[in-house]
């Protein structure tokens, strides 16, 4: 395929972030090229594939059953000694899907080329092309030939394995302790009571400052997957193989795909825009820092960057003061949420198991599914404080 | 010294990628590429990594 050299816009990556950035530019009028270097759109996926309907909202689709492929209507926390929290959310809409991400990433995809966009897969980028300290376009390795593209405006959504931000001179290294080391397998003749409710197991010994999840995907299908903290010794494959070794209703379940990723749940990086360039998702680390899911905050911010971008382009003004608008209105939208939340973070993992227990024993679960969105932490703070006063020395400082 | 890549181990999700102060590794599709003269031996993708696909060998 041959592809025009000059465009308005190139976005690098092909995820749900880049996909909905490019859709918007080229419903705008952009002349919009994604660039992959993968061969496939959506594979091999990163992902639990958990998706809440404000998120699908946000794209403008409806739930298809080619990619919704389970409802959800809330969770089962349970702690590490065993008690189970149950959280019913059907009543106050916060639902959701179990997604089947490549699909779905691929009818992402559709829907920006139906409005314009065009898509070269098997690409990589592997340099910036700059002048006058702005990006002019982007170096890419295909077909055994290094090729030049150039573009008004680069957008780097190349997820959380970015090199294209710290190409713009932007630091994105994320520091072990704040990113989570994922890993997963996707299952198949797994029992599952409920399939309307996602399985959240925490401990010390399950899954260090994260959880194990089992998200079903129909009626035996499930994602059964884990998240530690990034600097552990041991892997997160060794957490979760032991796991599933020691429960027995895994005997008959076998694996019929296998995940693994790093999760940012860190805060953005500081910086989110250059000359000529803007940089959004995983690759900007908008992620949320207390369950790591972060496919809609990456299509929300291919929105709003789209939104500014196809302004300034029309005004012939891509200056990173310029472009400032897209991190400012971020900020706006979804900063102090995410600043919340990560606190929520940072006081969840100075809990030990026995904190853990009180807590699910002494908190509402109404209050629990709230924390998610960086809200309710002091009435949590409290109650713990209220049952073990040990706790006070640590815990006052989250009530701030 | 400098990291090694594990190709029967990896599953290329990036992931040491994310954590190199240097950026001395990159993903091509479905291979990791690892630059020796970057590399500054300093074990953050051998943590990270969800499989334990990269050593740090001599
Ligand atoms: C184990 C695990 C479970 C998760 N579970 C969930 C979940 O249940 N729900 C949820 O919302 N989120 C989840 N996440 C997070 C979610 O997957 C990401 O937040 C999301 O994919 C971010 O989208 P993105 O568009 O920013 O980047 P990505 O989806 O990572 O897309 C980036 C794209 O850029 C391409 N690319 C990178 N570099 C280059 C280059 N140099 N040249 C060309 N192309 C390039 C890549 O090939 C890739 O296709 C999970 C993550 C992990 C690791
Ligand atoms: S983090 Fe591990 S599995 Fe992932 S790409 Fe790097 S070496 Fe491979
Ligand atoms: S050891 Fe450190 S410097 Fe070397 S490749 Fe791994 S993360 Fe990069």
């Amino acid at each position: 395929m041959k592809y025009d050299k000059e465009w308005d816009v190139i976005v690098v990556g092909a995820g749900p972030g880049g996909s909905k950035c490019a859709h918007e530019f080229a419903k705008r009028g952009m002349k919009t090229l994604v660039i992959d270097k993968k061969q496939e759109i959506g594979a091999p996926k990163r992902c639990g594939e958990g998706l809440s309907m404000r998120w699908i909202r946000i794209t403008g689709q409806k739930p298809n059953p080619k990619w919704a492929l389970q409802e959800i209507r809330g969770a089962v926390l349970i702690s590490p000694r065993g008690k189970k929290v149950v959280i019913d959310t059907s009543k106050t809409g916060q639902t959701g899907y179990i997604i089947e991400r490549k699909m779905w990433e691929k009818e992402l995809a559709a829907e920006a080329i139906r409005s314009g966009a065009k898509y070269m897969l098997k690409a990589n980028v592997i340099d910036l092309i700059k002048e006058d300290d702005t990006v002019k376009g982007v170096v890419v390795e295909r077909d055994g030939k290094e090729e030049q593209y150039f573009s008004k405006i680069v957008i780097a959504a190349d997820g959380v394995d970015s090199r294209i931000a710290r190409m713009a001179g932007i630091q994105t290294t994320i520091p072990l302790t704040e990113c989570d080391s994922g890993y997963q397998y996707e299952m198949a003749n797994v029992p599952i009571e409920d399939p309307y409710k996602m399985e959240l197991y925490f401990g010390k010994e399950v899954a260090p400052r994260g959880y194990i999840w089992v998200f079903p995907k129909g009626k035996d299908i499930a994602n059964v997957g884990i998240g530690i903290i990034g600097s552990s010794e041991k892997t997160a494959k060794f957490y979760l193989d032991r796991w599933l070794e020691n429960n027995s209703r895994f005997k008959d379940a076998s694996i019929i795909e296998i995940n693994a990723g790093v999760i940012p749940v860190c805060a953005p990086i500081e910086t989110m825009v250059a000359n000529g360039l803007m940089v959004i998702g995983d690759a900007a680390r908008m992620i949320n820092p207390i369950h790591g899911g972060g496919i809609g905050s990456a299509m929300e911010a291919g929105i709003i960057a789209a939104e500014v971008g196809a302004n300034a382009i029309r005004e012939g003004d891509v200056t990173r003061d310029r472009l400032m608008e897209y991190q400012k209105r971020w900020h706006e939208v979804r900063g102090k949420e995410f600043e919340r939340i990560l606190k929520v973070r940072k006081f969840f993992e100075k809990l030990s198991d026995e904190q853990m227990e009180i807590i699910a024993d002494a908190v509402d679960p109404k209050v629990l599914v709230e924390l998610g969105h960086g809200k309710g932490l002091a009435t949590v703070v409290k109650a713990l404080i209220k049952a073990s006063p040990s706790a006070a020395k640590f815990a006052m400082s989250f009530l701030k | 010294m400098v990291a090694v890549n594990n190709r029967e181990k990896c599953l290329y999700c990036g992931g040491c990628v994310s954590v190199c102060p240097v950026m001395a590794i990159e993903l091509k599709e479905t291979q990791i590429v690892i630059d020796k003269d970057k590399c500054i031996n300093c074990g953050a993708c051998v943590r990270v990594c969800p499989v334990g696909a990269m050593e740090v060998k001599k």
